[in-house]
């Protein structure tokens, strides 16, 4: 059906919404801002929420740190939907070329087995941590306040999972796709001494209600750690050992970890710098689950690297304490 | 251990799905089950082993990512395209843009609440399965509120009544029908509300507000609102599997299920039925150019495909939903009895209203063969009839609104239509009112959850709905101006007749097309170019 | 598990990239119908419908994931099970 119509007559009555001209002005508004500010319900709830009554079913009061406007979080890699989705997709193109060249190649079956073992002994388990982190995200996309948070904790929970299946990808190229490497890498994270400590602070942070320490926890302190021992640390000392094979299929992983953090630094800034109160109160929490995760990491450390696990350790919790003081904190320096 | 020397094994879908998946939980040591879940036991649903749950659609995140960014990339081209070429000129007249202000006024929020309905059960329930499910389904309604926003963005620069979505879905009058039903499930628990939104309203009754609403938009040449309810509807049927999947799972998982389900069953059905009413009323009377009748619909996507579906869930001992026939018996009156309601408080209206034309008559006549001659199109012939004179009839006060499901008392008798249909029931020493049989059930059940509801009229009559700073003492204070505002309507422009409208007027001067097809005002507004 | 005769369908955008799907359908499924409205194309059939790769190949010259299927799906009924080669809709009876 075509009309024709004088276009250049017709101007726009408004450029965009209400609430996004209060905020920005009437002028045109990206779709990152259209699709974020202010949609999620505020005010007039109905019914008391059955699994917490004391509380509405959108509740500033269920984190301990106060925002006068929790918008102040935007996400500055402005994902929204659309956006997140087709970035992941490029980059899983990427990932799929590097993982069909790992396979053909037999890059990590052809391994000596002592290295092959070792993959499935440091690496494998983590899709239990990133299940736990998927765990956590969820929480803080379920709580949280505000669409612009909320909705970077959901698309991150998503990402975990497809790091979680990733890493069980990497398991399979080890075992030539018998699964043996996943129950194994399970039993690891069950049972084997090295691992149980990093699993009991995963399962003490699962237990964590309060959703903003749970993103200070999560991805500031534990995935600092995490990602820069195993695939980081770790993977420099395989990798002089026994050549890039391993680094390019743990690629994604870092990159995403890379591009997240930029995410994960907007969000806590603004709440450090909001007051003095919410400053202090990030860097108790910042310092507990430090020195939870600094601990828990030490025996896995060594077990996996050897005396070096140690130094290594200790390398990355000094980059730790460098971004923390970038974001407003006090790097309180914790032992192992 | 195969050796290095022989193949690898090559993966079935569901090998590699189960591999990928099915083990990343474990049995916490350090915390217990009930410290990591607390939300699963208070609703006495009992599940044995949460792995016997099936994963339909078998999607990996890096599957998840590819095909839906394929989706979004398509989506969006259109909705550029649309915008580039003013594809909001292209509709069929400008009561159809009326339409859309239902969906974005009603339905984003709708979207956006389930998001957040799926991410808190993504987080509460232990299965890995389920929970993956749950969160794909949180992200899919991320997308939908999100797609919807910007498929609409454009339409909202050119006419009145969208630019306050956000606002309007926390307080207008109307609105507070889909945004409780929305809050009522997601403050229930997990159980409940994976039965209310997957089973009952993505199962049961999502075709009844996506298969006509988005051929009403083909029909009707919104390129932009159905490229992307196409696009949304991929989305659903994964949505729809998920619905079924539940439902079968908590049933199989112990008898003692049964019961506390087909409770659930029978309110959110009713619920949902109650909700779709705002559909029945578009369909019949806000589409320029009609797909089909609310009466057609309903008989083709619940009695025949609802039908169905409960024969086939007879096994399990469940039956069809409590109060189902009086939705057929209502099928040839309510979207009448609704539009009617909307007429007469159009100038408390987000949008314009309209009387129909004789030749939409003759097609209710039609479709309705039963009811529109005899109960309907003798009080739109009176209220045209009073417009003619200049008399039109407006309803000064405000309706008084069900308990339950917040719509006014507008629901005649299921055996009377010509009986309003009141009922009453009482709480700790109040009275409370209700539509039906149905609402009045559900209060019955929870009445201390319910007494919780916040509804617009009681909150206008208490002098709640006003701004900060305005001044109920004040000479020229005008309540329903103020309550409008309050309600982010603007008075005296976004509602009212459709004649006159200010988005009628720009229509014709934008378009040189009549605004309302069927009754084209003056000679040069006449239909010129045929539609290719 | 018998099968029961209730209806099921599956509903698909109608632009050029479902050609060919259905085709395959409809060549699969002698008991099925397909009705056509605006932008869609709606296909029923009493009780069971099966959609299979190698038929959407023949007709569409290339390899085909049936998990393409996500890309123009409108909406669907019955139960669903899918494997690499075939998507099937259908009801059991009681």
């Amino acid at each position: 059906m075509t009309v024709e119509i004088r276009v250049q007559a017709v101007k726009p009555l408004r450029n965009t919404f209400g609430h996004i001209a209060r905020r920005f002005g009437d002028k045109a508004a990206s779709r990152y801002q259209e699709g974020t500010y202010d949609i999620q319900s505020e005010v007039n709830h109905h019914y008391k929420p059955l699994w917490d009554p004391e509380r509405d079913l959108y509740d500033q009061r269920r984190t301990a740190v106060v925002m006068k406007d929790w918008y102040a979080l935007k996400d500055p890699r402005q994902y929204y939907y659309g956006s997140w989705t087709i970035a992941r997709a490029k980059q899983q193109d990427a990932v799929d070329r590097q993982m069909e060249f790992a396979e053909k190649k037999e890059l990590l079956r052809s391994l000596p087995e002592a290295a092959r073992k070792a993959i499935v002994f440091a690496l494998v388990p983590l899709r239990h941590f990133e299940w736990g982190a998927n765990t956590n995200l969820c929480l803080v996309s379920a709580y949280g306040w505000g669409t612009a948070v909320t909705q970077a904790a959901s698309m991150a929970t998503m990402d975990r999972l497809g790091m979680a299946q990733h890493i069980s990808r990497l398991g399979l190229l080890a075992d030539g796709n018998s699964g043996e490497s996943l129950v194994q890498a399970k039993h690891f994270w069950t049972d084997h001494s090295d691992w149980q400590p990093l699993r009991r602070e995963v399962e003490n942070l699962m237990a964590c209600r309060d959703w903003f320490e749970v993103i200070v926890a999560q991805t500031l302190i534990a995935d600092s750690l995490v990602y820069g021992l195993f695939f980081n640390q770790f993977d420099s000392k395989f990798s002089s050992e026994h050549g890039p094979g391993l680094s390019t299929v743990l690629d994604f992983l870092t990159r995403w970890h890379d591009e997240s953090n930029k995410w994960v630094d907007a969000v806590v800034k603004p709440v450090v710098a909001e007051s003095e109160s919410n400053r202090t109160q990030v860097q108790a929490w910042a310092d507990h689950w430090r020195i939870a995760f600094l601990s828990a990491l030490s025996p896995i450390a060594q077990g996996i690297m050897g005396p070096a696990g140690r130094d290594a350790l200790a390398e990355i919790n000094t980059k730790l304490g460098a971004r923390l003081v970038k974001l407003g904190l006090q790097d309180h320096g914790a032992a192992l | 251990m195969t050796t290095p020397k022989a193949p690898a094994k090559k993966l079935s879908l569901k090998e590699n799905y189960a591999l990928l998946t099915r083990d990343l939980g474990w049995k916490p040591s350090y915390q217990t089950e009930d410290a990591l879940f607390p939300a699963v036991k208070f609703e006495g649903i009992k599940i044995h082993d949460w792995d016997k749950w099936e994963d339909p659609f078998r999607l990996t995140m890096d599957a998840y990512w590819k095909y839906q960014g394929e989706k979004e990339r398509k989506l969006y081209a259109i909705i550029d395209a649309f915008q580039q070429n003013n594809g909001q000129f292209n509709v069929s007249d400008a009561r159809y843009l009326q339409a859309l202000k239902l969906f974005i006024n009603g339905v984003i929020g709708l979207e956006y609440s389930a998001h957040r309905g799926f991410n808190i059960v993504g987080r509460e329930f232990p299965g890995v399965g389920t929970r993956i499910a749950a969160q794909m389904q949180a992200i899919d309604e991320l997308r939908h509120a999100q797609t919807q926003i910007h498929a609409l963005s454009h339409y909202n620069k050119y006419f009145a009544g969208m630019a306050e979505f956000p606002h309007q879905f926390d307080r207008t009058w109307y609105l507070s029908i889909p945004k409780s039903f929305f809050e009522d499930a997601i403050t229930s628990g997990p159980f409940e509300y994976i039965i209310a939104i997957c089973f009952s309203f993505e199962y049961v009754l999502t075709n009844l507000v996506f298969m006509p609403w988005m051929s009403g938009a083909a029909y009707n040449g919104d390129m932009s609102t159905v490229s992307f309810g196409f696009s949304a509807q991929s989305d659903e049927a994964r949505h729809m599997t998920l619905g079924i999947e539940v439902i079968k799972f908590l049933l199989e998982q112990d008898p003692a299920n049964v019961t506390i389900v087909q409770g659930w069953i029978d309110k959110w059905f009713w619920r949902g039925y109650r909700l779709l009413t705002l559909i029945a009323a578009m369909m019949d009377y806000m589409l320029p150019k009609r797909v089909m009748s609310w009466s057609e619909a309903w008989d083709i996507y619940f009695e025949q495909n609802g039908g169905a579906l409960f024969a086939d869930l007879a096994r399990y001992g469940i039956r069809m939903p409590k109060h189902w026939e009086v939705t057929v018996k209502e099928k040839g009156h309510v979207s009448h009895q609704l539009w009617s309601t909307f007429y007469q408080f159009r100038h408390a209206a987000g949008f314009p209203v309209w009387l129909p034309t004789p030749e939409e008559m003759d097609w209710m006549s039609l479709k309705y063969p039963e009811t529109f001659d005899k109960y309907y199109r003798p009080r739109y012939e009176h209220w045209a009839e009073l417009e003619r004179q200049g008399k039109p009839f407006v309803n000064a006060t405000l309706p008084q609104l069900c308990q339950t499901c917040q719509w006014p008392l507008l629901f005649t008798e299921a055996d009377d239509p010509t009986e309003i249909c009141y009922r009453e029931g009482s709480y700790l020493g109040e009275k409370f009112h209700f539509c039906s049989d149905g609402c009045k059930d559900i209060f019955s059940k929870e009445p201390e959850k319910f007494v919780h509801a916040h509804l617009p009229v009681h909150q206008i009559y208490q002098g709640n709905y006003f701004n900060a700073g305005v001044n109920p003492t004040a000479p020229d204070f005008n309540p329903l101006v103020e309550a409008l505002k309050y309600m982010g309507i603007n008075p005296g422009v976004d509602g009212g007749d459709f004649a006159g409208h200010i988005d009628a007027m720009n229509w014709e001067l934008w378009t040189k097309r009549p605004a309302n097809m069927h009754a084209p005002t003056t000679p040069n507004t006449a239909p010129e170019r045929k539609s290719a | 598990m018998s099968h029961s005769t209730q209806p099921v369908f599956i509903a698909l955008q109608a632009n050029n990239d479902t050609m060919p799907i259905v085709e395959a359908i409809l060549a699969d499924n002698p008991h099925a119908v397909a009705h056509e409205y605006p932008a869609m194309v709606k296909i029923d059939a009493p009780g069971r419908l099966v959609v299979k790769r190698e038929s959407v190949e023949e007709r569409l010259g290339r390899e085909f994931d049936l998990r393409e299927l996500q890309i123009n799906l409108i909406s669907l009924s019955g139960s669903l099970d899918e494997t690499e080669d075939e998507f099937i809709l259908q009801w059991n009876a009681a």
